[in-house]
């Protein structure tokens, strides 16, 4: 493990992403110290540009941009976690089921499973969050994200255990009288587990985006502070036209960095778990 | 014969199934979830400051139940919406009352459609080439820089990045508009004048969807040729002295983008999302900009007919896209 961190570490785009997230992750954490509540208004002078002792600056709501997006931060990865959790869960079953079952158990869950890859999203998000609105608090939008986040998972997942059932050891168990689920956990998890992880990342920067829409939109439970409804404030209270550029630019640079940073994290992963590049890179290291 | 049996008719119940489940989606979730949206327009209506006695609030109910389709059972109601799906009606918008959401619609579609084909067309081109040209000669300097850019840009959700664009070009350096399809006033017409306006117009809401098109085709386009690179009959090309730019394009980019076809028909209802959070940072006139009325009105209506007609136009597309499919592969016309 420590092995594997050391390797990644001598990649840059490892290097600098590992970086922001420790430093996002670090923020996340310090808003369990804030001196402010986030959703209390006019707690600090409004529209101050950035200065000591709100080195964010201060929005026309009163609020301290700085705890501000600590709270936002926070709350977005968590909305992303939750998500990608569990549409993980959902992806590991459908993909373990059609690819292991294969026959027409296989085509009529890859029929349903390409339905949500065309489905245009965005549009029927918006119309469920639209019904849901201002219910739509933290843990229902992640479960819905992740109802609708699962299916190209699926997809890779399947064609994993595609190859996996093709391969020598797995005549070897079934013919040693292995247990299916036994083969499944103890033979196939292992081989899996990296792609989840690797799915993981890329699954959270959708997710994290679609919050971002929704919460821009007015779409979600605006009180709550999230990297979209911060930049939905903004916008709504005229924020660029005021020239207040502190407060949009807040939310949008820790919103681009969050998204490179789990972008780089997740292309650097995969690339050192594909076999093929990691033969590149030790012929590289022999040189 | 083979060729309809394989190819044509699985592509066809695909479409089927997607417009099926997309639909049935449509029409369900709303309905499982405990918010009545005939009780929410009331308390909408009655928030608003008027005063209704409650005879006139039952009789708004009524209606509206009507106009939703809520009458009867779920599956009655389901089968309802099908029948009315197929023949184009989706009720009248409930806030610009009584023009029927169709209507509304057909008005706001072709600045999509417009939109979304020239942007995509564009990008996937100038992408792949890209992509696979970088992917070719990947120590070059120029392809490093290149890959840098679009592994920054790749990420980034379309709304940020319109808005970045919005920022810079229309308030910081006002050289282009900030909104609209076209001037306040100036007449719809086929002249260079109207259609110079409307470029003007377009330009920053087609260039994000362009740049962040671009990044995304790049990306993977790259991913593709590093594989191809390393095929045997490239080596082969190479031992047999052809020329670097023969190989590039006539052996590699040219398998490359075979992929990128399906690729294409299976990111369509991304870019179709993009495209309209694209509009809306921009109120261009499109469904976007639409369905961001309706959500802001609480039209159910308008979003239920913008939302059920996109899963089919975009089934639709990708259909299309898998049936121009075979011109470019002779693999599958002649099997």
């Amino acid at each position: 493990m420590l092995e594997a961190f050391k390797e990644l570490m001598k990649d840059g785009r490892f290097k600098f992403a590992f970086i922001v997230i420790c430093v996002l992750a670090f923020m996340s954490i310090l808003s369990f110290f804030s001196p402010y509540d986030p959703l209390r208004w006019n707690v600090v002078p409004r529209d101050r540009p950035p200065s000591w002792p709100h080195i964010f600056g201060t929005t026309s709501q009163g609020q301290d941009l700085f705890w501000q997006s600590t709270f936002a931060i926070r709350n977005s990865l968590t909305i992303a976690l939750i998500a990608s959790g569990i549409s993980r869960v959902i992806a590991i079953i459908v993909g373990l089921v059609s690819g292991y079952k294969g026959g027409t158990v296989d085509t009529v869950l890859m029929s349903i499973n390409d339905s949500f890859v065309v489905m245009p999203l965005l549009p029927i998000l918006i119309l469920i969050a639209s019904v849901i609105r201002e219910n739509l608090n933290m843990v229902t939008l992640g479960i819905i994200l992740s109802l609708f986040g699962w299916a190209w998972d699926a997809r890779v997942i399947r064609s994993q255990i595609l190859s996996l059932r093709e391969r020598e050891f797995t005549y070897t168990a079934i013919l040693s009288g292995t247990k299916t689920f036994n083969l499944v956990v103890k033979e196939y998890f292992p081989f899996i587990i990296p792609i989840i992880f690797a799915t993981l990342i890329n699954n959270m920067i959708w997710a994290t985006g679609m919050e971002v829409t929704l919460a821009i939109l007015g779409l979600s439970n605006t009180e709550i502070p999230t990297i979209g409804t911060m930049i939905h404030w903004a916008v709504n209270y005229q924020s660029i036209l005021l020239g207040y550029w502190w407060w949009i630019l807040t939310p949008v640079i820790i919103s681009v960095f969050l998204f490179v940073a789990l972008y780089l994290l997740s292309t650097s992963l995969s690339e050192y778990l594909d076999p093929r590049t990691r033969i590149q890179r030790i012929g590289k290291a022999k040189e | 014969m083979l060729f309809i049996k394989r190819y044509l008719l699985p592509r066809i119940v695909q479409f089927l199934v997607v417009v099926f489940v997309g639909i049935t989606i449509v029409f369900f979730v709303p309905r499982l979830t405990p918010v009545d949206p005939v009780q929410q327009v009331i308390s909408q209506i009655t928030s608003q400051g008027a005063f209704m006695d409650p005879a006139a609030v039952d009789a708004l109910r009524q209606s509206l139940t009507e106009l939703y389709g809520l009458e009867g059972g779920m599956f009655q109601q389901y089968f309802a919406f099908w029948g009315r799906l197929i023949k184009g009606d989706f009720g009248p918008s409930l806030f610009q009352f009584p023009t029927p959401v169709m209507d509304l619609i057909m008005i706001s579609l072709p600045w999509t459609a417009g939109l979304l084909i020239t942007t995509t067309i564009i990008s996937w081109i100038i992408g792949n080439l890209l992509g696979g040209l970088a992917g070719y000669f990947k120590n070059k300097a120029w392809a490093k820089t290149l890959d840098n850019i679009s592994m920054v840009l790749r990420p980034i959700p379309y709304y940020i990045f319109s808005l970045l664009l919005l920022i810079l070009f229309a308030y910081l350096i006002p050289i282009f508009p900030s909104a609209g399809g076209y001037s306040v006033g100036r007449r719809i017409g086929f002249n260079w004048a109207f259609i110079s306006d409307l470029l003007i117009h377009s330009f920053l809401p087609a260039m994000s969807l362009v740049i962040l098109g671009i990044a995304a085709n790049f990306m993977t386009m790259k991913l593709i040729v590093s594989n191809i690179v390393a095929e045997d009959y490239v080596m082969y090309a190479k031992a047999g002295g052809l020329k670097e730019s023969t190989i590039a394009f006539k052996y590699v980019i040219k398998n490359g983008l075979l992929p990128q076809i399906t690729g294409l028909a299976l990111s369509l209802g991304q870019i179709f999302g993009g495209a309209l959070i694209t509009e809306i940072v921009f109120s261009y006139p499109g469904l976007g900009t639409l369905l961001y009325g309706a959500i802001n009105s609480g039209d159910y209506n308008l979003i239920m007919g913008v939302t059920s007609l996109s899963v089919i136009g975009i089934a639709g597309a990708t259909l299309l896209v898998d049936l121009i499919y075979p011109l470019f592969d002779p693999r599958i016309r002649y099997r």
